[in-house]
Formats: C-alpha cells, structure tokens, sequence
C-alpha cells in the first residue's frame, strides 16, 4: 500500500532502542573548533554505544569553559553545574541518592589542578564509582587567556609574560591518590577518546581521563601538546584501546598472541590494549609513574590506558546501602518505629 | 553487688533555718585531660537520679591536656539552669588556679583541695576541708596507671559525703557511664566509698550546704543539645550526612554515628542502613556531599560551627539559588576568627542571616532547649524539603556540649514533608494538568516553590539542567534582564510562604507587664531566672523567645505592644536587635540592646542589672 511506502526509514537505535538523537546537547557556545566540543560529541557517541539510558546518567561540573560543556550532550540527564572547584563533593553526595545511576563529571585543568585539587584528590582517593573527564587545555579560556596549573613551562600568553612554574601532571595526582583508572588521550584522537570514555563508563570506582583539549583562541601554539599541531605531532599512544562490551562475542583470531593485553572491568566488559610500540603493563603503577616522568623530561604526549585496578571496592562496596535506591525510600524505612521512642528516652541519663 | 554506703561525717550541726538545702552552685577545677569529667558527670547524674534540678557547664580549654579546666554544677530547687557568677563551693585539684579561684566563693562558703597543693589559704571567711588524695588513693585498689583519673573520685567520695547525695545514685550514674562494664565501676567506686570513709572520720561539717531528694526529675531525661539534635535528625528520616570535626559541633555528627545502627537499620532490607555518614575532608566538601545529596532527593545535612560556617557560604548561595534542601547545623562557640573554640556565643546570627554574596535569604532556626534540639533535628528536614531551601539551625556550644534536664523527647507528631516532589506518574499527571508546561523552576501553585524531580526519574521529561548561573522557569541559562528579576523575585515569594511553615515564637506573659525581653536559643534559661527577680523588685516582664527566621508578624505586635524591649544575646553588637531594626523599622527605637560576648554563658544576674540600669536612664 501506498501509505506503507510513506513511513520514513525507522532512525538507527542502539541495543537499548535509543538514537543518536536521545543523547544529544544544545548547540555548543564554545568557540569553533574547541577541543571541548569534539570531546562532547564522543561522550554521545560513547553513551551511544554503550547504551545506557539517558536517565541513568547524572552529569556534573564545576566552572570554566569546561564545565559548561555537558548542556552541549545528553539533554535527558540530569546535572548540576556547581561551583568552582567543588564538582567533587557535589558529585559524591548526588550520587549516593541512587546508587544505580552513572556519573559523569567534566572538569577543566583549574577546575581540577587548581581551585579544586583538595576535592579532586579525596574524590580520587574514596574511589567514588563515576567518571572524571579534564578537559586539559592548559590555559584558563572563560577568563580569557591566564596560565593554567597545567600549562607547560616557558609557555608565554600574551598578557602574561612567560609561565615560569612547573606543570601538574593530572595523571600523575590521581596516581598518587590511589586512582583504579587513569587515562589520557588528545581531543585530536577522537576514537582514542572514545575507547577509553567506555571503558571508564564500566569501570567500577574513579575513572580518571585526562584529555588534552586545544584551546583555538588562546593558547594553539604548534609548539605545545595542547595544540592540534603540535598534539598530533607530539602524541604516542600506548597501545590502541579496544573496548568490548560484555555481551558481545570475541574474537581471539583478530589478535596476534602477545600482541594484546586484556583487562576484564567489574561488568564483565573487556578492555583490549593492542601492542604499538613497546610493552606497557596496565597493572604497574609504579611504571605508569615512571613512564610520566619521562614524558614529561621528554616533552612528550604519550596517550592511553596508565593504569587500572578493577576490583578494589568502590565508595558504595564501602556503605551497608540498600537496593533500592535511598531517594526512592519512603517514610516507613527512613523514621524509626513509634515504639523506638520511650526506649530512646531511657538511654537518656 | 552489695553496695557500701558510708554513714555520714559528724556535723557540727547547723540548725536546719541555716542550712542552705538544694540551691547552691558547685565549681570544680581541675586540670584538662585529668579524667574529671567522669566524676563530674557522675555527680551531675547522681543529683539527677535524686529528683533535684541540677545543671553543669564545662568551662574547658581548647587543648588535650594540661591546661585548667572547670566545671560548674548548679543545683537549683527551683529549677534555674543559668550560670552563676559565684561559686559556693569550690572543689580545686589544680595548684595553677589555687589562689584565683578561692576569690569567687561566697562568705561562707566552701573550699575543698587537694592537700597535694601547698599554696595559702587565703579567705578566713569560708569552710576549708583540705583532701589527702594520695593517701586515699594509695590505700585504694586502682592500677597504678590509672590513679591519676582516679583522684578525681576522692573528691566524688568526700563531697558526696559531706552533702548527703546518695551513695545509690552514684553508684548508678557510674554504672551508666561505663557502660555496665564491672572492673571499671567497682574501682571507682571502690575509691569514692574509701574518700568517703576518710571523711567520715576525719571531717567534722561545718558548712551550712545540703542536698535533699526531690521529685523534680521524674520524667525527665539528661542529655546535651547536640546528641539530642542528631537523634532529631536520624526521625527525621536524615539520610545523607558529611561533617569535619569541629569544636563544638563534632559531637553532633559522632551522636549519629553512634545511634545510626540502632535507629536506622532497613527494615525492609536485611543488613542494609538507610542512612550514610561521611567524614568530609573539610566543610567546603561537606556542605558540597550534602547539597548534591539535597538536590539528589536525600534528606542531607551537614554540622559545624563559625569557621566551617564561613567555608560554606559559597555552597549556601549555590543552594539558595538553584532551591536545593540542605540543613546545617551551626553550634555556634566564640569568633571572629578562631576565636574561642571551647567557649559558647550567640555570634553567627547576622552571618547566617545574610550569608553569601548577592541576594540571598535563609530559613534560621534557633533552638532554646534540648527538647527542641530535638525537635529541630527532624523538622528542619520538612523545612528544607518543603521549600526547597538551606534551612540554617543556630544552636551553640552551652547548649549543645553541656549535659542538660529535659523533658523526654517527643516522637514527631506530623509526617514527613517531603515537598513538591515529582517522580514518574506525577510528572505525567501535572504535564497533563498544565497542558506540558512544567519547569522545574516555574510557579505552577502561586506559593513560589516549584516542582522539583530527582536524578533516577526515568520519565524522559524529567531531567533537567541545575546551576548556579542565570536561568529561567525551565533551568536553560538566560542572561535577560527580566528573567533574572523575575526568578529573584520570585524567591522571595517563597521566603514569604515559609513564614507559613517555620515554628511561631515562643511567648510567657506577665501580667501588666510593659517591659518586653527577646531572644533566641539558650539565653532562655538565664532570662527565665532574670524575670523571676525582676518580678520579686516590681518590675513584671513578658519574655518572646524568637524561634525561627523569616520573623513571624506576631514579633512586631510582641515589640508594638511593650514600652521597651530588651533584645538579650550572646554577642558584642547586637546582632538580633540589628535584624529586628531592619525588619520591624517602624518600631526600632522600642529595641534596646542587652548583649555582651565574653565566653561564657550569660547569668541571671547580669541580664536584670542590665535592664534595671537602662530602666533607670
């Protein structure tokens, strides 16, 4: 029939039956070409291909340029922009109210490295289960072009003068607070950014992703790692990351043996680490320090999976929390019984 | 156990006109970290048990050990709980204080010390019965690493003598201290009853001070303000807390921790406590956790004190505006800066009010009691909830960390108030109702509170947007001059609707009277006492203590009504007559200031010369 012909090819859904679209922000008001956007656009992309309801994730952040980027993806979350710096211990109480949702917070270098290290580091070291995305650009932008605690030494901005202090090194704080996830990738690696905001997503405890995001109107020297130029020359991946999703097949033949490293996550899911260039081990912490030390003497932009430890228990692993989520618990299982009260009196002496 | 009770020490007699039974005031002095707050407390409570109105109040240093400490204990017949300027008895174990202290007892008095103190006795006018403390304690059975606290139960063991307070009722206040613990009780008391023999041998009274069983204490419990506080919040369905310790507010939260197993199993869920704890690592990340619990749906709270309360005011503004639920408890001890830790103060109160750059207004409770400590605890959550705002509660450190008589605790007479909460089903019915027109922060019932959904709704209309930046009716960030007054405004609507909610005043009359006294908080108690003595010189009072802010109208009528008011607190300028003066302007030369910050509780007696020497002016 006529009217069959009519109906418009159904949009492609993901194993949940969510489009593209249900995981889509406003437009951005970043500037053109901020590194910022493309990592917003692999945060669709990735809840995408995970398939998680919208619904199930809370998004967070703190001030900056940054931090307004999570109205530009998945609209049907919830999120809180907070303060400068405190995203943390937002993030931590909200996610206490129901356990069974994901968090995703998007932070920027002063956000993080800055104002808000103390919070960043105790959210770190309680291996809160959620998601940390810095949105590393090495400059504070919404302020219009100050150094930032990650900008690299002998860096000059116009108004400034030359930066004369060492960087923060993000991935290296969250080693030393205990991190069971820490990655750094480069806005310019979009699959890269990709791989690795799933496995996070899978990862049961903090997951650390330090991502270098090219500021365009500020700081986008060649000469720097936090320009596209100078990112793309300077970056060396680890390994190429794979992730694969609990339910799906795999392959083993698609991988030369000892070409590979496999890490299985809390889910079930797989994070496969594809050998590029030489060894690294996912699983030393003491290297994944040394190997950043060295970059940093070297100036290099080395990308990739630093460090996991999937089976230490969570925040949540730590509190008696019932199934179903506190802020669904009525009355009755929140007021002690009437009976509780003379009983109460009598301890009072 | 059998219990020994000594027969009591030979009396010189004074006949009973001149005894001075049940009304007379107590100070021990002894050094911080002695162990002496065991005896005291065991004291208090053995009073307690008695049926006597009985209050104590540490006077402590901010220090761990070494320095001097006091304790005061009033027994009051008649049931005044304020602190006394005088003492009638002093109890000094501390050679650093010695000479100081022996000037504060009145003619007539009492001096009991240690004979380990070799220093003059210098008032001829009081009794002195020195104490062989090491004498007793070496014939007693205690470990020789633990005589130090010991020494402290000579002087239990001789007062208790010498006073006539029931050796039973010692006995009980220790079993209740050590938790039942047997080795414990028996050494102590072991001590106590040899302190005791000694004296009975080797005293002879000659002081007129006794105490008498009454029955005013039946009912009644014991307990200080900020236990009380944290067991009102666990009914009151508390289900989020982060705190960093302070003084005076940390035993707030340790209160919950420790009744949280009891009070707040699942009984749903085996095993399983509806209630979370988290110590912050500092009260910037505490009030964060618990405004990110309060926006996430969770009765959340968070405790402290000035300097916490001054790392929280970024937080509060965020709160303020985006219409999160938060309570925090403010146990409000000596500022600016650090201030006094240890000592109490009415000083916050113009900082809570107006706390947070630009606009902003807060719902402030001030409890005057344990009782309403308690009370609070659990209605400050409906507050929170219903208008969807900071509730700050003003207690402080007197009332908060000192052990007090109340009346039992009530079991809350309303159910929870959650609010305007949306989940699924109640999202789909008032888009229906509106015709899809619901934001989370538009006016749909004209009372200025909106509707709020929480994070886990799967409704897909549900989610939105919260910040601290600009925004409209629906949460999208808007810049527009209109919008920005139109939402402000709009707060305050609501602020107004919260005087529909938050607790009315509480008012005692006199009859013709035209003198009116305000307050808040534990200022009641002194103020109870003034009034009393004011009235036996002619000068009848009405007294209306202030419980909560936004001011309820019934404030301005009390002012209207009386010739003079004297606005009483703890603070140098005034700072409850300043908010009065703003809100009620039309009645601000009626207000007059009776306000001082020294540390320490105010007394009775210092609040009526203040308002006889104004009343003479």
């Amino acid at each position: 029939m006529a009217t069959q012909i009519l109906v418009p090819a159904a949009p492609q859904t993901n194993a949940s039956g969510f489009t593209r679209n249900d995981y889509k922000g406003l437009p951005s008001t970043l500037c053109q070409g901020c590194g910022h956007n493309s990592i917003a656009n692999q945060i669709i992309a990735a809840c995408y291909e995970l398939g998680i309801a919208p619904e199930k994730i809370i998004k967070f952040s703190g001030i900056g340029c940054s931090s307004k980027s999570p109205t530009y993806f998945l609209s049907r979350s919830f999120g809180f922009n907070g303060l400068h710096g405190r995203m943390p211990s937002l993030a931590l109480g909200a996610l206490f109210a129901d356990h069974t949702l994901h968090g995703l917070g998007v932070s920027g270098d002063g956000d993080t490295a800055s104002i808000g290290m103390g919070q960043f580091k105790h959210l770190v070291r309680r291996n809160m289960p959620m998601v940390y995305i810095v949105e590393n650009n090495g400059v504070y932008g919404l302020t219009k072009g100050q150094f930032a605690p990650t900008a690299e030494k002998g860096l000059e901005l116009k108004k400034h003068g030359k930066n004369v202090f060492q960087p923060v090194d993000i991935c290296m704080e969250a080693l030393a607070s205990n991190a069971t996830f820490v990655a750094r990738s480069f806005a310019g690696d979009p699959k890269q950014v990709k791989e690795l905001i799933k496995a996070a997503f899978s990862h049961n405890g903090i997951a650390v992703l330090d991502i270098i995001s090219p500021c365009v109107t500020f700081h986008n020297h060649e000469d720097s790692v936090h320009s596209y130029v100078g990112g793309k020359a300077m970056e060396i991946p680890l390994h190429e990351v794979i992730y694969v999703p609990a339910r799906e097949e795999i392959f083993v033949d698609d991988f030369l043996e000892g070409q590979t490293k496999e890490v299985t996550l809390h889910d079930g899911s797989i994070i496969r680490l594809k050998k590029l260039d030489k060894d690294y081990d996912p699983t030393d912490r003491h290297r994944a320090l040394r190997m950043l030390d060295e970059a940093e003497k070297n100036n290099l932009l080395i990308t990739g999976l630093f460090y996991i430890e999937p089976y230490r228990p969570s925040m949540f692993d730590l509190f008696p929390l019932p199934e179903t989520p506190l802020n669904r618990l009525p009355e009755e299982r929140l007021r002690p019984a009437r009976e509780s009260i003379d009983q109460l009196n009598k301890m009072m002496f | 156990m059998e219990l020994e009770k000594p027969a009591g020490v030979n009396d010189a007699g004074y006949s009973p006109k001149e005894q001075i039974i049940n009304d007379f005031c107590i100070t021990f002095s002894t050094v911080n970290g002695s162990g002496s707050a065991t005896a005291n407390t065991t004291l208090l409570r053995a009073l307690f048990k008695m049926g006597i109105p009985v209050s104590g109040k540490n006077i402590f240093p901010s220090n761990i050990q070494g320095l001097p400490t006091w304790f005061t204990l009033r027994i009051s017949k008649e049931g005044y709980f304020g602190r006394l300027e005088k003492d009638d008895i002093v109890v000094s174990m501390n050679p650093a204080t010695f000479s100081k202290e022996q000037e504060y007892i009145v003619p007539g008095g009492v001096l009991l010390y240690s004979d380990a103190i070799k220093l003059p006795v210098t008032r001829q006018d009081i009794s002195v019965y020195p104490m062989p403390v090491n004498e007793i304690l070496s014939a007693a059975e205690v470990p020789q690493k633990l005589k130090d606290y010991a020494a402290n139960m000579v002087y239990v063991g001789i007062l208790s003598e010498l006073l006539r307070i029931d050796f039973e009722n010692i006995y009980q206040a220790l079993d209740f201290h050590f938790k039942g613990k047997e080795a414990a009780i028996r050494s102590n008391y072991g001590v106590i009853t040899l302190a005791a023999k000694w004296a009975q041998q080797n005293l002879k009274k000659n002081d007129p001070y006794y105490v008498k069983p009454m029955n005013a204490t039946i009912g009644k419990i014991m307990a200080d303000g900020n236990t009380a506080a944290g067991l009102g919040a666990l009914y009151g369905g508390a289900q989020f807390v982060a705190w960093y310790p302070i003084t005076p507010a940390s035993s707030l939260a340790e209160a919950m921790h420790e009744y949280l197993p009891i009070l707040r199993k699942d009984p749903v869920e085996e095993g399983k406590e509806t209630c979370v704890i988290v110590q912050a690592e500092d009260e910037i990340a505490a009030i964060g956790m618990a405004v990110g619990a309060g926006w996430g749906g969770l009765r959340a709270m968070t405790s402290t004190s000035g300097p916490g309360l001054s790392l929280m005011t970024e937080y509060l503004g965020l709160a303020y505006y985006t219409e999160t639920p938060v309570v925090v408890w403010d146990v409000q001890r000596v500022g600016p800066s650090t201030g006094l830790p240890t000592r109490t103060a009415q000083g916050d109160i113009t900082f809570a009010n107006f706390i947070g750059h630009g606009d902003t207004q807060y719902i402030l409770l001030f409890p005057g009691s344990v009782k309403e400590c308690f009370e609070f605890g659990w209605r400050a959550f409906d507050l929170a909830e219903r208008l969807q705002t900071p509730v700050i509660v003003l207690s402080d450190l007197d009332l908060g960390m000192n052990q007090w008589v109340s009346e039992p605790f009530d079991y809350p007479d309303q159910p929870m108030d959650r609010g305007k909460i949306l989940w699924e089903e109640d999202l789909d019915e008032i888009l229906e109702k509106t015709s899809d027109k619901w934001g989370r922060y538009l006016d749909i019932d004209g009372d200025g509170i909106p509707y709020r959904t929480l994070p886990g709704n799967q409704n897909p209309r549900s989610a939105y947007f919260s910040r601290g930046t600009g925004h409209d009716e629906y949460g999208a960030y808007r810049e527009d001059p209109e919008v920005w007054e139109r939402i402000l405004t709009r707060l305050k609507v609501k602020f107004e609707t919260a005087k529909r909610y938050t607790p009315k005043p509480s008012i005692k009359k006199m009859a013709n009277a035209r003198i009116g006294i305000l307050s808040v908080g534990s200022t009641d108690f002194p103020i109870l006492e003034a009034r009393d003595h004011l009235a036996r010189q002619g000068l009848a009072t009405d007294h209306l203590r202030i419980r909560a802010i936004p001011f309820d109208a019934e404030i301005g009528e009390f002012i209207r009504n009386h010739d003079a008011n004297y606005v009483v607190e703890i603070n140098r300028d005034g700072q409850l007559k300043q908010l009065l003066t703003i809100e009620f302007p039309e009645h601000a030369t009626k207000l007059r200031m009776v306000a001082r910050i020294d540390g320490l509780p105010l007394s009775a007696k210092w609040i009526e010369d203040q308002i006889l020497s104004q009343e003479a002016k």
